[in-house]
Order: C-alpha cells, then structure tokens, then sequence
C-alpha cells in the first residue's frame, strides 16, 4: 500500500519501544506470573504476540496471549463508523484473577478500550486491567489513560496515525497522514 | 463492504459476497455462544417484535435468543392472541408495531409475499421467517453455514435435496443459497411433488438438477437434506400412501450408502421418523440435525446485527 505521510516510527523505533514496554510490564507486575495479554483487532494482536515473546525472552515464561474484537461492544453502531466485519476472538485461558493487559496500537479517544474493558469482564473477573499501546495521539473523550505507551504524539483531529505492522502489511512503520483518509 | 440492504426477505437477489459476509458475521456469533456469558450490548435500546401468523418452535425460539444474546428488547406477538383475530389488516398491524417503536420486525406468515408487503409499509427491517411456500432465508443461511463448518466450503460440492420440493420454502431459499455460491444440488422427490416448472425460477443456476429416483439423486453426494413430508399432501391426493413414499423416497442406512462415506444428513424439523427418515440415521453420527439447530441462534445474531448497522444509513 503506497502511503504518503510523515514517519513517525521506524521498524527500528517500534522495536525497541515494544522491548522497553516488556520490560515495564514486568517490572510493573514484579514478574510475568499471572499476566495474559490481549490484543485488540486487527493490529493490536500482533503487538501482543511481539510483547508476550519479550517477556518470554526476558523471564522465561510463556505469557498467554488472546486476541479481542470489539465490534460488538462499540456504541456507534447506526453512525457512519459501522463495521460489518467482526473478526476472531480468541481468550485461551479463564480472565479470572489475572492482571490482563490490553494492547493496541493506536490511543485516541479511548472508546475502543471503554469497550474492550466491557468485553474483558465478559470473560470474567481480572484482578486488574492495563493498557499498552503504541501511539498516544491524544484527544480522549472518556477518562482513560494508557499504563505502558510507546510515543506520545501530539496530532490534530483531523490529522490520521497508521500503524504498518509486517504480519498484516509487510513492514513495520508508523504514519502521520496529514488529512482524514481513513475513519477513525 | 456492509450489507446495503434494509430487509431480509429471500437470497434471490442477495451476491455470494453478501452470504459469505452473513457466513463470515455468523462465526463471530458463534463464538459468543461459546462463552461464559453469551451476551454482548450491541443492540441495547433496540425493539424487535417477533410476529408469527403460524405455529413454530425451534425458528421463533432462536430468533429470541438471538435477540437477547444481542441485548435487544424482544417482544412476541402471535396472530392467534392478537388484534389480527379481531380482523386487523396486516398492513395496520405493521403500523402498529412502528407506533410502538419496533426497530425489526420478525415475521412468519401462511402467504407467500407477506413479509414483502410488510416491508414496503414500515420503515423498520423487516426479516422474513418463512412465507408460505415461497421462502424461509435464514433456515437457508443455518443449513449453509452447517455445510460450511462441517465440510469447508460450499463451491462444488454435490447437494441432494429430496422430498415435497413443490410446498417447500426451506428447498427454496436453500437452492438459492447453495446455488449461488456454486454447490451442485440436486432436487429429487415425486413428480407430484416436483414438477419441472419448480426449475423455471431459477434459470440463472447453472448447476442445478432434477431427479426422480432418490438412488440416483444420492450418488456421490457431500450431503443430504431430507424435508418434512407434510401428512396432509396424502388428503390433496399427490400421494397414494405414507408407505410407498416411504419406500420410494425415504432415507435408510442402505440408500446412505451411494453418498459419500462421511456424508452429512440434514433436516429443517420437524421430522416424520419412519417416513422421509429412519430414526437410526437422524441419530447417525453422519447427522448434523442438532447442530442445524444450533447455528440457527449464531446465524440470526448475525442477521440482526448486520441490518441493524445499515437500517438507519438508508433511512
């Protein structure tokens, strides 16, 4: 896909920023013990497989990974914002008692985690809930905040961040888009 | 792509890429079936009124389920206890329902053309739960996903159809369904039952064929899907007796065996055990019966979710 935008990250950046947040997921939980990461569709999960195998690297132990789809739990559903595809959920173990992280790319107005934390407690009661994400671009409309964030960006509304990861689009790179060419 | 359409009424004029998004929307579904909880908000604050003019079970429970797992607000009506026994005209009675704030509308009604009727009346979605003969799309959607799941595709595999293929909205919606994206289905039952002009309707399958002896029909076949033979067809006199169709047309471990070795057995319900049927194969592990009953609930999630996103962008 040709993209013509800004570099806001390059493969190299994103790496290291991924590394430095398994490092802080451990520290932060005094180990890997009772940590599951869960991505957010489509490119969040991606991000946690990459997370999980850091921690891995790091403590020697298999973080379990899922990956969520929110479509179902968004509260736009007659706007222009439908979409009609829902993609896989997959949570491999019980949510119960556990410290699950959510992981997603890109933290804009935080309606995607509000929903994504109701889809979570569905599959039960975690001790806590975290947020990972990549890119905090600002413009929160709900009181939410990220535990682990890869960059902060300072953008306009209208401006539009795209992530590239190489599972999905053959590269790893983030995008400043000058104008709206996507839906948030 | 979304499904740019307010209704479902029949897969008649649906693209294979619509079905697959409907199959591709229902395995999402499926999965929260699957859950602790099966419930997701999606469609909280949305009415749906189920509004039956005929008797059913199994279609009227799962499109409720499929309401609740949603979230929606559900209300039954049946013709019987309704202000349509005091002689209220369909068309009053849809308005009836808008006035009251019904976003969807489920319908099952002894006319063919009902639900189409009712649609152009109302601008909430209108689903189509079977009319008549005519057409009964989301048993058609269950029985393709089930085929879908089981097998892992649909495109060229080889479909029997056998039974009262002339009365049958679920052969119908099915030859649709199966025949648009690319199954080779083969309808087979008595002539009484099915007539050559049953194929006039669907000039534009290219994969469609007519049988009148059921070995035939089932030579080779990837699955099989027995209908219901209604009792009152012997009244009308396009049967001699339950014992010759039976013999001619029912299904028996013996017929099973021109099929393919892991051959699925489906059937609509409710069954005539003994007549289109032998309980041995109903209970066959070859039988995907219950499970047709299962997706039923997956399938109409995905219904009501997928026209609840564009209901309101057409209005």
């Amino acid at each position: 896909m040709a993209v013509s935008g800004k570099v806001l990250l390059q493969a190299e950046e994103i790496r290291r920023a991924l590394l430095r947040i398994a490092h802080e997921i451990v520290e932060h939980n005094r180990g890997a013990a009772d940590i599951v990461l869960v991505g957010i569709q489509a490119r969040g999960a991606p991000l946690a497989r990459r997370l999980a195998a850091s921690i891995e690297a790091l403590e020697g132990v298999a973080v379990p990974v899922g990956r969520l789809d929110i479509t179902l739990y968004r509260d736009d559903l007659d706007r222009e914002h439908f979409r009609p595809n829902v993609r896989e959920t997959q949570i491999p173990v019980d949510l119960a008692r556990k410290h699950v992280v959510l992981v997603d790319d890109v933290l804009y107005t935080g309606r995607t985690i509000r929903a994504a934390m109701d889809a979570v407690m569905d599959y039960g009661r975690p001790r806590t809930i975290q947020l990972a994400v990549l890119i905090d671009r600002g413009h929160r409309e709900l009181p939410i905040r990220a535990d682990y964030v890869g960059k902060n960006v300072p953008t306009a509304r209208r401006e539009v961040i795209e992530l590239h990861v190489s599972e999905i689009d053959g590269a790893d790179e983030v995008f400043l888009l000058p104008a709206s060419q996507e839906q948030a | 792509m979304p499904l740019d359409r307010k209704d479902l009424l029949d897969l008649d004029d649906f693209s294979s890429d619509e079905i697959m998004l409907l199959l591709e929307t229902t395995s999402a579904m499926a999965e929260i079936l699957s859950r602790p909880i099966r419930r997701v908000p999606t469609l909280r604050g949305k009415t749906i009124v189920n509004m039956f003019y005929e008797a059913s079970t199994r279609t009227r429970s799962s499109f409720e389920l499929a309401a609740k797992n949603l979230s929606a607000d559900l209300v039954n009506v049946s013709a019987s206890q309704s202000s349509v026994e005091k002689g209220e005209s369909l068309v009053d009675t849809m308005r009836t329902l808008l006035a009251l704030g019904a976003d969807m509308i489920v319908m099952r009604h002894w006319e063919a053309g009902a639900p189409y009727l009712a649609a152009t009346q109302v601008q909430a979605s209108v689903i189509n739960a079977g009319d008549g003969w005519h057409a009964h799309p989301s048993q058609a959607l269950l029985d393709l996903y089930t085929v879908q799941k089981r097998i892992g595709r649909i495109e060229g595999i080889k479909l029997a159809i056998v039974g009262d293929i002339l009365h049958s909205r679920v052969a119908r919606s099915n030859i649709w369904g199966f025949g648009k994206l690319g199954a080779h289905v083969t309808l087979c039952g008595p002539p009484t039952l099915l007539p050559p002009a049953v194929l006039d309707a669907y000039e534009t399958l290219p994969n469609l064929t007519l049988s009148y002896d059921l070995d035939e029909a089932l030579q080779d076949a990837d699955a099989v899907m027995m209908l219901r033979l209604q009792r009152e067809r012997m009244a009308g006199g396009l049967l001699p007796s339950l014992r010759e169709y039976s013999a001619r047309f029912g299904l028996n471990r013996e017929r099973m065996g021109r099929a393919k070795a892991n051959a699925l057995i489906m059937h609509p319900g409710p069954m005539n055990q003994g007549v289109e049927i032998t309980p041995e194969l109903a209970y066959s592990v070859q039988s995907v019966i219950e499970e047709q009953v299962a997706h039923g609930v997956a399938v109409r999630m995905a219904i009501f979710y997928l026209l609840a996103g564009t209901a309101e962008r057409l209005a």
